[in-house]
C-alpha cells in the first residue's frame, strides 16, 4: 500500500537542472546533442607557457566558485588542482566513476545520461594540470556503461575534442575497490585494494607521478563551471556550500531515485522532490553506508552540506538521503549493512579482518537476540576498530554503528529489555548486494 | 617537530614483538595485533621506540614525523 503522508507539487528552481540537463528521456546524450544543450567546450588548446598561464586561470576559476569533491569527503577542488599542478613531475588525472556505495546511484546515472559533461570535465582537468595521461575507472561489471562510454570518447576522438585520449579502465565491482588508492594501485599492475599512506596518491600514484582524483560528478560540475563562470555557479546553492548536487533518495518515499538539488535544500524538501513520503519517517540515513542516521526532527529541517551534517554528527557523503519507516527497525537494517560490510573488507588489516565481524555480531545479537550485553559490546568494538585500518573502511563502519545507537537509542533499550522489536519482520530498505542468498 | 610511532596495518601481522619490547606504549588488541597510540614520542621513549621499529620482522612499525 501506497500512501502519501505529505505531497506537495514539485518546485522547479530557475535554472536547475545544470548536470542532468538535456532533451527529455533517458538514453545517453550525443555530442552534438551535449553541444546544443551546454555549448562546445571552452579548451584553450595552448601549450608550453601559455598554456599554463591559461591552466592557472582555469584553476582560478574553480577555486573561486567554491566546488568540493562530490565523491563524499568534500575537499575543495581547486586546492586539490593547484597542488597537483605543483607537484614535481608529469601530473596524470583519474576520473573515479566507480561507485562502491550500494546506496547510490548517481555517478552511474550522470555517465550513462550525460557522459560528455564528464569526458569534458576530465579533459579540463588534465589542461588545468598539464597531465598527458587521463583515466576514467568505471565498474567491471557495467559492461553496458562501459560501451557507452567507449562510443562517446570514439566520437570526441573522431571530432578531436580532447588534447590527450581518455582512457577507460575496468575496475572490480567491489566496496573497497572504488577507493581511490586501490585504483592507482589497480593501474599500477597490483590488486585493486587500497595501500597505506603516504605517499598520498596526489604525491605519488599512478607509476610514481602526481595523480588528481576526481568523482565523476565533480569533473561534471568543473566542465559546466568553465563554460559559465564561477559566479554562476555560486547562483545555485548557498553561502559556504555552493552549486548543486546529485542525491541518490530511497527509502520511504514516492518516487525513489537520483535528483538534482541546490547544496542546502533542507532534508525534508529532498524527500518532497522526490515525490514526498509514503509512508511516516523515524530517522533518515545520509552519507551512505559509511554514513550516519539521523533522528526524523533532527534531519527535516536540516540542509544538505558539509558543515551542516558534521554540526549534527553526520556526514554528507555522495549524498544519499534514505527516509526509514517507523515500522521499519533500524537496529536490524543497521545489523545488515555492518554484516555487508564486514564482508567487503579488503583482507589486509588485522582489526578490519577480526574486528568488523564481531562488530557485525554485537549489532546482530542486539537487533536479533537483545541480548543484555550487546550495548557494552559495541562500545569496546567501535574503539577497537576504528582508525586502524590503511583505507577508512572500518571507520565509516564504525561511524554508523554508533550513530545508530544514538539516532535508534529507545529501541536499543526495548531490544535489551523486552528483544526484538516487530519491525525486524519487515522486509529490509536498505540494498545490500547479493543478500538474497542470506535470507 | 615530533615524532610519532606508526603501524603500517596492512604489512603487520601480529608477530607481537613490538608490544613486548614496548609495553609503555603498545597494547595488544584482543586479536593479537598492536594498538599504537598516536602520541608525540617523548625523548626518552624514542630510542625505545627505534629499537622496537629495527625489531619488527616484518617492517611494519616505523617513527614517522607528524604530518596534520
Amino acid at each position: 500500500m501506497t500512501v502519501a503522508l505529505i505531497t506537495q507539487p514539485i518546485v522547479r528552481q530557475a535554472g536547475l537542472p545544470r548536470l542532468l540537463a538535456g532533451p527529455p528521456g533517458r538514453r545517453a546524450i550525443g555530442l552534438l546533442e551535449h553541444e546544443e544543450t551546454h555549448g562546445p567546450l571552452p579548451l584553450p588548446g595552448l601549450r608550453g607557457r601559455a598554456q599554463r598561464d591559461s591552466a592557472d586561470r582555469l584553476i582560478d576559476v574553480i577555486e573561486r566558485s567554491g566546488l568540493t569533491g562530490r565523491g563524499g569527503a568534500g575537499f575543495p577542488t581547486g586546492r586539490k588542482l593547484r597542488s597537483v599542478a605543483a607537484q614535481r613531475g608529469r601530473p596524470v588525472v583519474l576520473a573515479n566513476g566507480s561507485e562502491g556505495e550500494p546506496a547510490s546511484a548517481k555517478d552511474r546515472l550522470l555517465l550513462s545520461r550525460s557522459p560528455h559533461l564528464v569526458l569534458d570535465g576530465i579533459s579540463l582537468a588534465a589542461y588545468a594540470v598539464g597531465a598527458d595521461r587521463a583515466f576514467l575507472a568505471v565498474h567491471r561489471t557495467e559492461g553496458r556503461l562501459a560501451k557507452r562510454l567507449e562510443a562517446a570518447a570514439e566520437a570526441r576522438a573522431a571530432a578531436g575534442i580532447d588534447m590527450i585520449p581518455i582512457e577507460l579502465v575496468a575496475i572490480p565491482a567491489r566496496y573497497v575497490s572504488s577507493e581511490q588508492s586501490a585504483i592507482v594501485q589497480h593501474l599500477n599492475g597490483g590488486p585493486a585494494l587500497p595501500t597505506f599512506s603516504p605517499p598520498r596518491t596526489h604525491e605519488r600514484g599512478y607509476n610514481g607521478r602526481p595523480t588528481l582524483v576526481n568523482n565523476a560528478e565533480t569533473l561534471a560540475h568543473m566542465a559546466l563551471i568553465a563554460r559559465h563562470g564561477d559566479q554562476w555557479f555560486r547562483s545555485a546553492g548557498v553561502p559556504g556550500a555552493a552549486g548543486t548536487m546529485l542525491v541518490t533518495v530511497g527509502g520511504a518515499v514516492a518516487r525513489p531515485g537520483v535528483y538534482e538539488i541546490e547544496m542546502g535544500t533542507p532534508i525534508g524538501a529532498v524527500l518532497m522532490t522526490a515525490g514526498g513520503l509514503t509512508e511516516r519517517p523515524q530517522a533518515i540515513l545520509t552519507g551512505g553506508y559509511f554514513g550516519t542516521w539521523l533522528p526524523i526532527e533532527v534531519a527535516w529541517q536540516l540542509p544538505l552540506t558539509h558543515r551542516d551534517l558534521k554540526s549534527v554528527g553526520g556526514a554528507l557523503g555522495a549524498g544519499i538521503v534514505v527516509a526509514l519507516p517507523d515500522t521499519s527497525c533500524g537496529l536490524a537494517e543497521t545489523a545488515r549493512v555492518v554484516r555487508y560490510l564486514a564482508g567487503e573488507t579488503a583482507g589486509q588489516c588485522g582489526p578490519c579482518v577480526f574486528g568488523l565481524p564481531a562488530l557485525a555480531d554485537a549489532v546482530a545479537d542486539l537487533a536479533y537476540q537483545g541480548e543484555q550485553r550487546s550495548l557494552r559490546q559495541i562500545d569496546m568494538l567501535a574503539d577497537l576498530v576504528a582508525g586502524r585500518g590503511a583505507c577508512k573502511h572500518p571507520d565509516g563502519a564504525t561511524l554508523l554503528v554508533l550513530s545508530a545507537l544514538t539516532a535508534f537509542e529507545a529501541d536499543a533499550a526495548w531490544h535489551q529489555q523486552r528483544g526484538p522489536c516487530y519491525g525486524i519482520r519487515r522486509p529490509p530498505i536498505l540494498p545490500v548486494p547479493g543478500d538474497m542468498a542470506d535470507w | 617537530m615530533s615524532e610519532i610511532l606508526r603501524v603500517n596495518p596492512i604489512a603487520c601481522t601480529g608477530h607481537g614483538v613490538c608490544a613486548e619490547l614496548l609495553p609503555e606504549l603498545i597494547e595488544m588488541d584482543p586479536w593479537g595485533y598492536p594498538i599504537v597510540p598516536r602520541a608525540a614520542l617523548t625523548d626518552d621513549i624514542l630510542p625505545l621506540a627505534r629499537r622496537a621499529v629495527a625489531s619488527c620482522p616484518v617492517l611494519a612499525l616505523s617513527v614517522q614525523k607528524e604530518s596534520h
